[in-house]
């Protein structure tokens, strides 16, 4: 079979579309800005200097790099136990259980996002029982319901692959430590949780990822007072005051960070490999 | 001794129950309020005004949501079948043809996927802007909304489409197409009498994966079409009554009705999935 008439109009497909639009981005993050805050053309580097400003480090990228880590943690805490119980049982109920998980990340993720606005809202019923208790938290427009928003969005992606590798896992190694001894709790620590090391590393990945570009859910539920990595390069493209050549150097860096996370992660994964 | 430890077992046991129904409860809970909510008979969406229909009645009489529709189905509908037609071929062409640079189309074709959306969506905003309407201008002609946004939920469905078909091309029995070269087909005849027919259920679930994404793409559609002011998808719109400051009403029903429209859309999923798998 002539295997390239079935390549190509896929290949051109995403050379054209995808490839060099990111050739343009890299390109342009060397431009200047022009007065309409579009590009003209030339080379220098001042977008990327303007990066090592510490206002931008304590404000977005601090933010992003914070709440993408806060998010990753709270999936593995609240997705963790989860993931576990529903691998421990039996088939039909373990599929159902599973499936109701999924369930909500199949309506638009605006829908949520705007389910979570009326949840939170100063007169909502959260903010209302909390303050019962004594606790007047501000909720929208705090890094804190953004991060309900980010764990609510992404906890799927942690429970996942947690999943995968909790219902692989070899119940004869469990067996064999009770046999000689070991509590429920040594089982756990000693060999259930170093064996499903790979899930939560998978998991970590594909909620740190995302969360690092998002825009959607601190514009919404941050209500603009927290400013985050995905809501800036947005202010630089389409805010009052564009500033392309400076938004296309941001979405490089933000690419560079991605590409490190990730190869970290597919070196982690070689390594685990070779010992296995 | 073993009293205390048993104790501690049972208390683990429970909370593992209780941190399992907490989550669910956690996920269930705003898809719940915002059902509630879609049937308040205020005129503001945020506040509770007594049972009626009114959101459903204000939503018909919308303007904006009939094209927003309109909009979102035109370009799901285009994006999956140039997609799926696309993702398949280059699927075939990476596990069954002998492709020069192998490894760098694959890692291109994975992209995608792991990029984050935002920086997709922004190289498009700046290829269409800085590339394509220049260029365009010269012959007096101009690009439209539409076919921008097409072209890019292609790029990006290729690849999950390409990443199904793909896993269950591995997974198929050489064996069946090897018969058919032996008793003389021409690779053409294999690929629509043999590979084609068995690949089906693999491509249909790449085809609805690309559907669902393009319906729920924000990104893409809004920085491509700079800001959406134009042209509008339906989570573009959802988006837009969302940044004003008293939200209608109508935001609930719309809501609401494309929350049951997923559901439902799921479920015909499973049971056709189902239904191949019993056959």
């Amino acid at each position: 079979m002539n295997a390239r008439i079935l390549l190509w109009p896929g290949l051109a497909w995403l050379v054209l579309f995808f490839a060099a639009p990111l050739g343009i981005i890299l390109l342009i993050s060397f431009a200047h800005r022009s007065p309409q805050g579009i590009v003209s053309w030339g080379f220098n580097l001042g977008n990327y200097l303007r990066l090592v400003d510490p206002l931008y480090w304590t404000g977005p990228f601090g933010n992003s790099l914070v709440l993408a880590a806060l998010t990753t943690i709270v999936c593995l805490i609240l997705g963790y136990p989860v993931a576990y119980s529903i691998a421990r049982r039996p088939a039909p109920l373990k599929n159902l259980l599973l499936f109701l998980v999924i369930l909500p990340f199949f309506t638009n993720f605006l829908v949520r996002i705007y389910a979570w606005f009326i949840l939170l809202r100063p007169e909502g019923w959260i903010a209302g029982v909390l303050r019962s208790v004594g606790l007047d938290l501000a909720l929208l427009g705090s890094p804190l319901g953004v991060l309900i928003g980010l764990v609510y969005g992404y906890l799927p992606f942690m429970i996942l692959p947690l999943y995968a590798t909790l219902e692989r896992l070899d119940v004869t190694l469990v067996e064999a430590a009770h046999d000689l001894g070991a509590t429920r709790w040594q089982s756990f620590w000693r060999i259930i949780l170093p064996l499903s090391r790979p899930g939560m590393i998978a998991g970590s990945v594909l909620v740190f990822i995302p969360v690092l570009g998002e825009f959607i859910t601190p514009k919404l539920l941050g209500g603009g007072k927290v400013p985050m990595f995905g809501v800036l390069i947005e202010e630089k493209f389409l805010g009052r005051v564009p500033d392309w050549p400076f938004g296309a150097a941001l979405a490089v860096t933000l690419m560079a960070l991605v590409s490190l996370v990730l190869a970290r992660y597919f070196h982690q994964v070689k390594e685990s490999r070779w010992i296995g | 001794m073993d009293r205390l430890k048993r104790r501690v077992e049972q208390f683990i046991a429970l909370a593992l129950v209780l941190d399992t129904l907490l989550t669910y409860i956690f996920l269930y809970l705003p898809i719940g309020v915002l059902v509630l909510y879609s049937f308040s008979a205020s005129r503001y969406a945020l506040v509770w005004g007594g049972f009626s229909l009114d959101a459903y009645r204000r939503l018909l009489t919308d303007p904006e949501i009939a094209p927003a529709l309109v909009n979102s189905i035109l370009v799901a509908s285009s994006a999956t079948a140039i997609a799926t037609v696309l993702g398949t071929a280059l699927a075939l062409a990476l596990e069954r043809g002998r492709v020069r640079w192998h490894r760098g189309i694959e890692i291109l074709s994975y992209l995608p996927i792991v990029i984050p959306e935002i920086v997709m969506a922004v190289g498009l905003l700046l290829f269409f802007a800085q590339a394509v309407r220049p260029l365009l201008s010269i012959g007096g002609l101009s690009v439209s909304p539409l076919p921008t946004v097409i072209v890019g939920h292609v790029a990006f469905s290729i690849s999950y489409v390409m990443v199904v078909v793909r896993a269950r091309l591995r997974d198929l029995d050489k064996s069946l197409e090897e018969a058919a070269f032996d008793l003389g087909a021409t690779s053409w005849q294999v690929l629509r009498r043999v590979t084609l027919p068995l690949l089906a259920p693999a491509i249909l679930s790449g085809a609805l994966l690309a559907f669902t994404l393009s319906l729920d793409d924000f990104y893409v559609t809004y920085f491509s079409t700079t800001g959406g002011s134009g042209f509008k998808t339906l989570p573009l719109y959802l988006y837009a009554l969302q940044g004003r400051a008293a939200i209608p009403p109508q935001m609930n029903a719309v809501a609401t009705l494309m929350l049951f429209t997923s559901l439902t859309l799921i479920a015909l999923a499973l049971l056709f999935h189902h239904r191949i798998r019993r056959a």
